[in-house]
């Protein structure tokens, strides 16, 4: 530091490569739009994903075996009771789903992760947006990829059914039906995509991510699974959030089924993990890391 | 000219920790430089101007809007270089940059025109469809001061610039800094420890010494409007000199090199010093004259004397 000038490099002058800077005189867009540009980014660079992609094509081709069904059943109406269209066909389309959800999520492990390990945090939050515009950017993508493998093949499956039976009567005689897709699929996306979310969050390696999101589902429902052979109580299940989601997805599809632990208990579980994660996610996502 | 940046007695802590101690300085409007040795306090006062860091106490405005009330407007209106690599993961040059003019508030082809026009003004305009992952340290300088000035912000705030640099690479950032600050008319704030890269490209500067503010002015002013400086090698009892130099009311300061560099005020020269050296029995084996610098400043203020 106190090295006299003249021994140091000068700087030279004449070695810019464009002197053509020009001012910008343009639009600019109104706060509160940043995580649209966070959001279609993420989007954009996933469909350019190949493997994320076949994923996608994956998890759609159970629709196609759940068309045949409904196909089936309205072409022949004296169909086996196995190939009936009625709620439980819907709720079983999205149980069955729930490898997908899985596998998406663990697709989108790095989204806040990556982030991290570039040090991007900084550069995003220097920007004109705020932590809650920065997380919903990044919340939004696995909704959309999770909704894309749970409710929109769903609907389409009832739409497939109202247009080959060519009547509402199905609908009208199960009216809870779209809301009970939507709440299922909502409820199950909103928790992978938050849970992926806080884990990213934690780490600078998609990889961990990935295991730790594994490690989760498969510990804690091995575990629900061991305590209760080992208990005998079913009330274990409340530690395995996979279970959750379904007592909630066979509640509102007013499965004839009993649930595992009462729904309130459920949608308790659901909604403290979800509000775990914001938190963490609160504590996580900031420009500066400080260790005190 | 009302100051583009102004703090009033911000504090700001790092657990117990206080890394700016009740500051209280204005940054005038032209190119600033935020000198101070390394864990002075210059990236918390940028992160605290950013909004990044909550002072515990103090005012700070930037472009006269108060920072913690609106540091979103704030945050649109200037560029911000951070010192560590950094980037968005799997993108190429001209799409990480426009991304950045598109969370600024760009529409999408005004932000991709932008983000050519400024690859092209930081020397990447080749590199540009390149993974930014890819890029050489001198690169990801350069890439990193593009998407500051992708939205043409009012005010820069550029942390450590040249780190990592080669020599010619470091140059040429230097004209860029230069180039913007007094070509392009944006005011910028240059945070560095490297003195020359201050003194080439900054007209004012803000010496930060352990969170306090050790001097600010603008430079010429604060290398004093007279006398001269001379550097010294001396063969005897060197301390007993520099005595005698303090006693004399010069300013006397050792440098890496066993150099003194010695200030003298007024019209005494070289022959005075030849005469103390002589008093004191001290050999001078060498003696140079030069103008007052940065770094005279600089030590005097952080007391490196």
């Amino acid at each position: 530091m106190t090295t006299p000038k003249e021994q140091l490099p000068t700087p030279t002058s004449g070695l810019l490569h464009d002197q053509g800077y020009r001012h910008y005189g343009g639009l600019r867009a109104p706060h509160g739009q940043a995580w649209m540009v966070i959001a279609r980014m993420h989007v954009m660079s996933a469909l350019k994903y190949r493997p994320f992609l076949m994923l996608l094509l994956v998890a759609w081709a159970r629709v196609i075996y759940y068309a045949v069904r409904i196909y089936v059943s309205s072409v022949s109406p004296q169909v086996p009771t196995f190939f009936a269209v009625n709620p439980g066909l819907f709720q079983e389309f999205l149980t069955g789903q729930g490898i997908f959800v899985f596998l998406v999520t663990i697709g989108q492990a790095g989204i806040i992760a990556d982030d991290r390990r570039a040090n991007a945090l900084q550069l995003y939050l220097s920007k004109p947006l705020t932590r809650l515009e920065y997380i919903t950017g990044k919340l939004v993508p696995p909704m959309l990829w999770l909704l894309g493998v749970t409710w929109v093949p769903a609907m389409l499956l009832v739409i497939l059914q109202v247009v080959l039976s060519g009547s509402f009567a199905f609908l009208r005689e199960n009216l809870f039906l779209l809301p009970a897709i939507t709440v299922a699929s909502f409820v199950d996306s909103l928790l992978s995509a938050f849970l992926i979310l806080a884990l990213s969050s934690l780490s600078k390696s998609r990889r961990f991510v990935s295991v730790m999101f594994a490690g989760i589902m498969f510990f804690t429902f091995g575990m629900y699974q061991s305590l209760r052979a080992i208990t005998g109580s079913r009330w274990w299940a409340a530690i395995a959030p996979g279970q959750m989601v379904d007592v909630i997805t066979a509640w509102v599809f007013r499965a004839r089924v009993e649930p595992l632990v009462p729904v309130p208990v459920a949608v308790a579980v659901v909604v403290g993990l979800i509000v775990l994660s914001a938190v963490i996610l609160e504590r996580r996502v900031r420009g500066v890391e400080v260790v005190a | 000219m009302p100051p583009v940046v102004d703090l009033q007695n911000v504090t700001v802590r790092y657990g117990t920790n206080a890394a700016l101690r009740d500051v209280t300085v204005a940054f005038p409007s032209g190119a600033i430089g935020l000198l101070g040795p390394n864990g002075a306090g210059k990236s918390t006062m940028i992160k605290a101007l950013l909004g990044l860091l909550a002072p515990e106490r103090g005012q700070m405005t930037v472009l006269g809007l108060d920072v913690r009330h609106a540091p979103l407007q704030i945050r649109r209106r200037i560029g911000y270089m951070p010192e560590s690599d950094t980037h968005i993961p799997g993108m190429n040059a001209v799409s990480f940059v426009a991304f950045c003019g598109e969370l600024a508030g760009l529409p999408r082809s005004d932000a991709m025109q932008r983000a050519h026009e400024v690859l092209y003004y930081v020397g990447l305009g080749e590199a540009r469809y390149r993974n930014v992952e890819q890029y050489s340290t001198g690169m990801k300088q350069r890439i990193k001061l593009a998407q500051a000035l992708v939205h043409d912000p009012e005010l820069l705030f550029l942390d450590e610039p040249t780190n990592g640099m080669d020599p010619k690479g470091r140059d040429e950032m230097l004209d860029l800094v230069r180039d913007i600050a007094h070509n392009k008319q944006m005011n910028l704030i240059l945070s560095s420890h490297l003195l020359p890269d201050v003194e080439y490209t900054c007209d004012h500067v803000v010496v930060l010494d352990k969170g306090t503010v050790a001097t600010q002015g603008p430079i010429a002013a604060l290398k004093g409007p007279g006398g001269r400086v001379f550097e010294l090698r001396v063969k005897g009892d060197g301390e007993a000199f520099i005595a005698a130099l303090q006693a004399a009311g010069l300013e006397c300061h050792n440098t890496d090199d066993d150099v003194m560099r010695v200030f003298v005020p007024d019209e005494r020269g070289a022959p005075f010093l030849f005469q103390l050296a002589s008093k004191q029995h001290v050999q001078v084996r060498h003696l140079r004259a030069s103008v007052p610098t940065l770094e005279d400043v600089f030590a005097k203020a952080v007391g490196e004397s």
